[in-house]
């Protein structure tokens, strides 16, 4: 363990988003002060858990002076993420920060444009303190498919953080960002923030902009929040949501006021345990941690009723051959032409592209885009593409019944303890599996919010996950946020 | 279906990927694995099902669609900055044809 010196640098980095915003509307810390405990905090901490692939530090501090100035001469009012700096994964671009989506071929890439989410956070006077790890192009779920270096697991350095955001959940949980962005395909904001004991949050689909997120499954894909509570959560989304006209997916609303809405009543909310989901597959420590968080719902008013997901089986099969399908058409443009890694190897044009290619992604990443051109290759496409897409229905069905039945839907977020560094890496099927419970969100376009509801005796977290209808995450988040509060955990110490 | 190496090779080709005859070996039997696990949707009944698409929750009356006005665009150069090869304010590209 590195120690760092006493005082204040490290109580700082212990606040939450709410009480930074806090110091800082009250002139308490200043913007420098904070950005300086976090550049402390990684310097120490990042060598072992290897969260970031890029940290900022002058330009940084630079942009932190000059809000900590016009906040001083009254220039300006201190937004909800005023001088705070986050971590945001490597696959959402900032203008003019390397961007690698933690591959190989866009290792040297600085993206000339904004992403609309990094935009809003900054024109709230929100910082961006570095860019995380994440299995590339965000295929994985363990960050150990990084082209870089795999991420550990700031509870137990031996287990994964999960992925694809897994940078992000780590960096958040490991203390080094208040908070960040992630981006959930088929749970990888979720299933991360499980596996570090953090919350993380997957919008509705056209909640918030895609614009600027680097495409995997473009009908799946949400860029949300992972942060320590449910509170902070709610204020990173309550800035980065809202109609993009570059987005044509956006969905027409304007952002809510999901801070305020943390306050309101459960009594009487009726929570959905989905049957499917409490069956033999599931650890048993995990069913029981779930079990009594929907304890804790009913002894404040709550009511808790079971449902049924029928089609949760199926769901793993349509998810992939609808992701794959997409994420093979999207992977197409790195051909080495425009931007992204070229071969060296003096070719005619598609040897290039081929070369490149080759070169440039990883093994997981050509698996994947294989398996999406066969699924929609000629003579196929009926029997894999067409069948899930149909299949697809079927599960949003599940979910609107379900909905008549339920307000919030809880279950797992995973039916396992983060696994240990190296154990799923070598079967890409079984590690397709455990994503089980989180893919079905995607499909139906739904948002889920996972959240710690237990420690192992060992110190390892389990996490559970809330599902509501479309664009309610305000009453996931209220839910979530009474369940910090009735459930009040005891965090044990990081193993850094 | 069972799908021959023959067959993974002529998809490594429409996308653009080559495998060496060692990973290609690897690479059917993860194939074949995946593919027989995909089978089970076909014992899904999905008669008369209509397939979805999107993600979207509503889909706008008016569409997706925008006035099609003229709007400043990214400069050429910062396009160019991040290319392998530029010049004289295009992409270079290896040679199309003799």
């Amino acid at each position: 363990m590195i120690n760092e010196p006493p005082g204040r640098p490290s109580e700082i980095c212990d606040l939450s988003i709410a009480q930074l915003h806090r110091e800082i509307q009250n002139r308490q810390l200043s913007s420098v002060e904070i950005v300086e405990a976090y550049l402390r905090r990684i310097r120490s901490r990042d060598p072992r858990i290897q969260a970031f692939i890029s940290v900022r530090a002058e330009t940084l501090l630079e942009e932190a002076r000059t809000l900590d100035r016009s906040l001083a001469l009254g220039n300006r009012e201190a937004g909800l993420l005023t001088g705070i700096p986050l971590a945001v994964k490597d696959n959402i671009v900032a203008r003019g920060i390397r961007t690698t989506c933690g591959s190989r071929i866009l290792e040297h890439y600085v993206p000339p444009y904004e992403s609309t989410a990094v935009a809003r956070l900054r024109a709230d006077g929100g910082l961006i303190l570095g860019k995380t790890n994440l299995d590339e192009f965000a295929m994985g779920s363990t960050t150990e498919n990084s082209g870089f270096f795999p991420t550990r697991n700031p509870w137990d350095l031996n287990r994964v953080p999960g992925g694809s955001s897994g940078g992000s959940a780590a960096a958040v949980a490991a203390l080094e960002a208040p908070g960040a962005l992630g981006s959930d395909t088929g749970g990888s904001i979720r299933q991360p923030a499980a596996f570090c004991g953090v919350v993380g949050l997957k919008p509705t689909y056209g909640r918030v902009s895609r614009y600027g997120l680097v495409a995997f499954a473009s009908s799946l894909d949400q860029i949300g929040p992972l942060a320590r509570t449910a509170r902070d959560a709610a204020m990173i989304l309550q800035v980065v949501s809202g109609h993009d006209p570059m987005d044509s997916t956006s969905a027409r609303r304007p952002a809510e006021d999901f801070v305020g809405g943390l306050e309101g009543d459960v009594r009487g909310l009726r929570i959905g345990l989905p049957a499917e989901w409490f069956s033999s597959g599931l650890d048993p420590r995990i069913d029981a941690a779930v079990r009594r968080a929907a304890a804790a719902l009913e002894a404040v008013g709550c009511e808790v009723v079971e449902v049924d997901l029928p089609h949760s089986e199926c769901a793993i099969a349509a998810y992939y051959i609808i992701a794959l399908a997409e994420a093979s058409s999207n992977l197409a443009r790195y051909d080495g032409m425009r931007y992204g890694h070229r071969s060296s190897r003096i070719g005619p044009l598609e040897e290039t592209y081929r070369n490149s290619r080759n070169e440039g992604f990883g093994d997981e990443v050509k698996r994947r885009i294989m398996i999406g051109t066969y699924v929609l290759s000629a003579g196929y496409y009926d029997a894999y593409y067409l069948k899930a897409s149909k299949v697809r229905t079927l599960i949003k069905e599940d979910y609107l019944r379900a909905f008549e039945q339920a307000d919030v839907l809880m279950g797992p977020t995973v039916p396992s303890l983060p696994f240990l560094q190296g154990d799923k890496i070598a079967d890409p099927l079984e590690m397709y599996l455990s994503d089980v419970y989180t893919v079905t969100a995607n499909l139906a376009g739904i948002p889920g919010v996972a959240t710690n509801c237990a420690y192992t005796p060992e110190g390892v977290p389990i996490g559970l996950q809330l599902l509501g209808p479309h664009f309610k995450e305000g009453r996931l988040l209220r839910v979530a946020h009474v369940l910090e509060q009735e459930l009040g955990l005891v965090k044990p110490a990081l193993a850094v | 279906m069972s799908i021959t190496p023959k067959e993974v090779q002529r998809i490594a080709e429409l996308a653009h990927l080559e495998f060496s005859p060692d990973e290609l070996q690897r690479f059917v039997a993860q194939f074949q694995r995946i593919l027989d696990y995909f089978e089970q949707l076909q014992q899904v009944d999905t008669e008369g099902v209509a397939p979805t698409y999107h993600g979207l929750a509503e889909i706008p009356e008016e569409g997706a669609v925008r006035p099609d006005r003229t709007r400043p665009s990214l400069a050429p150069e910062a396009v160019l900055e991040g290319a392998p090869k530029a010049q004289k304010g295009y992409f270079g590209v290896p040679r199309v044809i003799d």
